[in-house]
C-alpha cells in the first residue's frame, strides 16, 4: 500500500519525450505553488515517452488541481494519483559512509541487516547502495550517521501499481471540487 | 517542394488563413521579413514597439474570432512580447507569436540579442516551440495554430533561429495533427446535463453568470435561448459583456467589485449559479467563503481545471460553451420566476448602480452614457485599465455581440491605443472606440503613427483626470487619501498632440459639449481623438474592497447629489 500518509500523494504522469519538458513540469509545480517532495523520471516502457513521479502534499484539491493543471501541459499524456492503489515504491540511495579499518565491519553488519550492498570500497570510505521506501533509506541513514556521511544521492520515489494491470490503466479521476478553495490575499 | 524555412513559415500561414501580420523586424528575423515580398497575400503592418503588435494581434483575434499574428526579433522584440503574450493567456486569446533567435551554432552562448524566448514565455504561452530544424516547420506550424484555436484558446510562440529560416527542406503541409496529449473536450456530459437540468428546475432563484467563453464559442444565440426558455437572468463577467444584449429584460450587467450593486445581492441571495465560460475570478466573487452562501453550482468550461478550481461545484460540465448550452437548453423545462425577477427589480430600484447621477462637472459617466446613446450601443469598444475601463463597462449598453474588448485578466493598461487598432483591422466596418485612460494611454500612444499610416479609422476617448485615477482611488478610499505617485501634472496637451500626427482632435471641458464632440468625431474619415477633461476626483462604485464580501460593499453617492453616502 502507497504511503497516503496523511496530505502525502504519489503521482505519476506519462510525458512525451521532448526538450523541455522537465521545465514544464517543473515549471508548473512552481508557479502553482505545489509542494513536491520528489520528482522522478526515466524512460518508460513506450517509444518517446518518460515516466515521471511526483510526490506530492497536499488536500484533495491540491491533488485534483495538480492533476488538472498537468493535463493542460500539451506533453503530458497522461495522469494518475495511486495514492490509493496497491502499489510498489521505491527509492535507491547512494550513501558515501567514512570507514576505516576498524568500524567497517560494523558498517558492513548494518548494511547486511538492511539488505543493502556495498558497491565501491576506498581506503577511508564506502559507498553503499540501499533500495527500499523512504522509511527504510531514513533507517539506514540515521545507523550510518555516526561514521560520518560524507554525500548522500536519492533518486526519489518511483512507483507501480502491483498486480497485471498497467500504472496509469485509468487515467486520474479526482473528485471534482472536493471543497472549494481557501481564501487568499488578491490585488487590491 | 524544397523551400526554405521562411518560405515554409508564409506557406503555412496561409494555409491557415492568416493575412495579416503585426510586427517589427531586426536582424534574427531578417531572413522572414525578406522573404514576405514573395508572398503579397500576407499584408504586414509595422508598427513602432513590438508590444503593441502582440495587443494589436490579440484584439484582432477577439474581434473577428480568427488568429491573430505577430512577429518579432530575438532579444528585446521577444522580451517586448511578454506583456502581450500574458495579457493573452490570461484572456484565453488565439494567438501566435513568431520570433527570431540566434543561429543555432550561438544558442546558449550569450550571443547579441539572445535571449531565451521559450523559457521566458514558458508560463505565459499555451504552448511554444524552438524549431531547431527547417524540416520540422510545417509540423510545428500546423500544431501551433492547432493549439491556440482549439479547446480553451491561448496564445502560441514559436521561436525560429535565423539559420532555420534559411534553412531548406522538404515542404508538404499535414492534413491533422498528432498530439497524444492534447485532446480538449467539446461535448458536456449526457447525465451532467440531464442534472443541471433538474437543477434549473427545482431552483427558485437561477442566476447566469456568463463569461468569455460563451464569446469564444460563439454561443450567443443558445446563452439567449437559455435564458428565455427558464427564464433565468443573466449577469455577464467583465469580459462576458456583449455575450448578452444589455437591451434585454433578463439582463443584469456585470457583477463583481465594481459590477452592480444590485447584482452582487442577487448572487447573494440566488439559490443556483450557471457559469457558463466563466472562471470565478477574484474580482468576480470577493471572499471566496461568503460568495454566493445559498447557492448550488452548475460550472460549464472547457478547460477542466477551472471547474472546481476556486468554487464548490454541484454539476461539472467539460465542454464547449456552445455545444453545452444547446443540449441543456434542449434539456430544461420552460419556466417563470416571476418573483425572483421581480425581486431583482426591486434591489435594482433600491441599489441603482447602472444610473448615473445629476451632476454640472463633466462627470466620466455621463460621457459614457452620451456615447452609448449617441452610437445606439452598437459601437466596438476597446479600453485600457483603471476607471475608465469600469465606467466603460458599466454604462455603455452594449447591444451587438462580441464588442467588447478589454483586458480583464492580466489588467494591462495601454491595451487601448493598440488593441483599438487590431480590432478596426478586424472589423473595418463598426465604428471602433478607445476608451482610454490618460495614463494607458501614454504607454502605447506610439500607435497613433502606425493608426495614421494605415488610415485606422478609430476614434479615441480620453477620460482624462490627469491621475492613475483608479490607483488614486485606491489611496484615497484605503490609506487615508495618501497619493503617492499618482499624479501627472505633466500630461501633454492631447489634442495638439493628436494634430502632431495629422489627427482631428478637439477637447472637452463641459457636458453641454459631449454629445457634438463625439457625433463630430464620428463624421471624421479616419482617426480622431477627444481630450475629455472629466471630474479628476470621481470614484468608481460600487466597490467591493479586494478579498471582501458584498456586505463591506461600498454603493457611493446617491443619485440627487454629490454630500449623501450610502454603504
Ligand atoms: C501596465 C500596468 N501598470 C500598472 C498597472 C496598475 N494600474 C491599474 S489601474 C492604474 C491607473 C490607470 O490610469 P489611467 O490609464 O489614467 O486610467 P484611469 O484609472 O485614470 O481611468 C494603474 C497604474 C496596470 N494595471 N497596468
Amino acid at each position: 500500500m502507497a504511503a497516503v500518509n496523511g496530505h502525502v500523494h504519489t503521482i505519476t504522469a506519462l510525458v512525451e519525450d521532448r526538450p523541455g519538458v522537465l521545465t514544464r513540469v517543473s515549471g508548473l509545480f512552481r508557479r502553482r505553488g505545489f509542494n513536491i517532495s520528489s520528482l522522478a523520471v526515466g524512460a518508460s516502457e513506450q517509444p518517446n515517452l518518460s515516466r515521471m513521479t511526483f510526490v506530492v502534499h497536499g488536500d484533495e484539491w491540491v491533488v485534483e488541481q495538480v492533476t488538472k493543471q498537468l493535463y493542460k501541459l500539451v506533453d503530458v499524456v497522461r495522469v494518475n494519483d495511486i495514492s490509493h492503489e496497491q502499489v510498489v515504491a521505491r527509492e535507491l540511495a547512494l550513501i558515501k559512509v567514512k570507514a576505516s579499518a576498524d568500524t567497517r565491519s560494523e558498517i558492513i553488519q548494518i548494511v547486511d541487516i538492511f539488505r543493502a550492498g556495498i558497491v565501491d570500497v576506498a581506503a577511508d570510505t564506502v559507498i553503499v547502495e540501499v533500495t527500499g521506501d523512504e522509511e527504510k533509506v531514513d533507517a539506514i541513514m540515521k545507523l550510518l550517521k555516526p561514521f560520518g556521511i560524507r554525500e548522500v544521492m536519492r533518486t526519489g520515489r518511483i512507483a507501480m501499481a502491483r498486480g497485471a494491470a498497467a500504472t496509469g490503466a485509468k487515467p486520474a479521476s479526482a473528485p471534482v471540487a472536493a471543497q472549494s478553495a481557501p481564501d487568499t490575499e488578491v490585488v487590491p | 517542394m524544397q523551400l526554405t524555412g521562411a518560405q515554409m513559415i508564409c506557406e503555412s500561414l496561409l494555409r491557415e488563413e492568416v493575412d495579416l501580420l503585426f510586427g517589427l523586424p531586426g536582424g534574427a528575423i531578417l531572413p522572414f521579413y525578406q522573404t514576405l515580398p514573395q508572398y503579397p497575400k500576407l499584408r504586414h503592418i509595422l508598427v513602432r514597439h513590438e508590444q503593441n503588435a502582440g495587443h494589436a494581434a490579440d484584439a484582432y483575434s477577439r474581434a473577428s474570432g480568427r488568429v491573430g499574428v505577430c512577429v518579432a526579433t530575438s532579444g528585446p522584440g521577444a522580451t517586448n512580447l511578454v506583456t502581450p503574450l500574458a495579457t493573452a493567456m490570461m484572456d484565453s486569446v488565439p494567438m501566435i507569436a513568431i520570433t527570431g533567435q540566434v543561429p543555432r551554432a550561438a544558442i546558449g552562448r550569450d550571443a547579441f540579442q539572445e535571449t531565451d524566448a521559450t523559457g521566458i514565455t514558458l508560463p505565459i504561452t499555451k504552448h511554444n516551440y524552438l524549431v531547431m530544424s527547417a524540416g520540422d516547420v510545417p509540423r510545428v506550424m500546423k500544431e501551433a495554430f492547432h493549439i491556440a484555436r482549439t479547446g480553451r484558446p491561448g496564445p502560441v510562440l514559436i521561436d525560429f533561429p535565423r539559420d532555420v529560416l534559411t534553412e531548406k527542406a522538404e515542404f508538404q503541409y499535414p492534413e491533422s495533427v498528432a498530439l497524444r496529449g492534447y485532446k480538449p473536450t467539446l461535448e458536456g456530459h449526457g447525465q451532467m446535463i440531464k442534472r443541471a437540468a433538474r437543477l434549473i428546475k427545482e431552483a427558485r432563484r437561477p442566476v447566469i453568470l456568463a463569461g468569455h467563453g460563451v464569446i469564444i464559442s460563439g454561443a450567443f444565440a443558445e446563452l439567449r435561448e437559455l435564458a428565455e426558455k427558464a427564464q433565468i437572468p443573466v449577469i455577464t463577467t467583465l469580459l462576458g459583456i456583449s455575450a448578452f444584449d444589455e437591451g434585454h429584460v433578463l439582463a443584469l450587467g456585470m457583477p463583481g467589485m465594481h459590477g452592480m450593486a444590485y447584482n452582487n445581492w442577487a448572487i447573494d441571495r440566488s439559490d443556483l449559479l450557471i457559469a457558463v465560460g466563466m472562471r470565478f475570478d477574484d474580482r468576480v466573487t470577493g471572499r471566496l467563503s461568503a460568495f454566493a452562501p445559498n447557492a448550488r453550482v452548475i460550472h460549464i468550461d472547457i478547460d477542466p481545471a477551472e471547474v472546481g478550481k476556486n468554487v464548490r461545484v454541484t454539476v461539472p460540465i467539460v465542454g464547449d460553451a456552445k455545444r453545452v448550452l444547446h443540449a441543456l437548453a434542449r434539456e430544461v423545462e420552460q419556466a417563470t420566476h416571476v418573483d425572483w425577477i421581480r425581486e431583482i427589480n426591486e434591489l435594482r430600484r433600491e441599489h441603482p448602480s447602472d444610473k448615473v447621477r445629476e451632476s454640472s462637472k463633466l462627470l466620466p459617466q455621463y460621457v459614457i452614457r452620451e456615447l452609448s446613446e449617441v452610437t445606439d450601443g452598437r459601437a466596438l469598444l476597446v479600453t485600457g485599465v483603471g476607471q475608465h475601463q469600469m465606467w466603460a463597462a458599466q454604462h455603455y449598453h452594449f447591444k451587438e455581440p462580441n464588442t467588447w474588448l478589454t483586458s480583464g485578466g492580466l489588467g494591462t493598461m495601454g491595451f487601448e491605443v493598440p488593441g483599438a487598432m487590431g480590432a478596426w483591422f478586424a472589423r473595418p466596418d463598426k465604428a471602433v472606440w478607445s476608451i482610454a485612460g490618460d495614463g494607458g494611454f501614454q504607454m502605447t500612444m506610439s500607435e497613433l503613427a502606425t493608426m495614421v499610416e494605415h488610415k485606422v479609422n478609430v476614434k479615441f476617448a480620453i477620460l482624462n483626470n490627469n491621475f492613475l485615477g483608479m490607483v488614486r482611488q485606491l489611496q484615497d478610499l484605503f490609506h487615508d487619501r495618501s497619493r503617492v505617485a499618482v499624479e501627472y501634472s505633466g500630461n501633454p496637451d492631447f489634442v495638439m498632440l493628436a494634430q502632431a500626427y495629422g489627427i482631428w482632435a478637439t477637447r472637452v471641458t463641459e457636458r453641454a459639449q459631449v454629445r457634438k464632440a463625439i457625433e463630430d468625431a464620428m463624421a471624421v474619415d479616419g482617426p480622431a481623438l477627444i481630450d475629455f477633461r472629466v471630474e479628476p476626483e470621481e470614484n468608481v462604485y460600487p466597490h467591493v474592497p479586494a478579498g471582501e464580501s458584498v456586505a463591506e460593499m461600498v454603493e457611493g453617492p446617491t443619485l440627487e447629489g454629490e454630500a449623501a453616502w450610502r454603504r
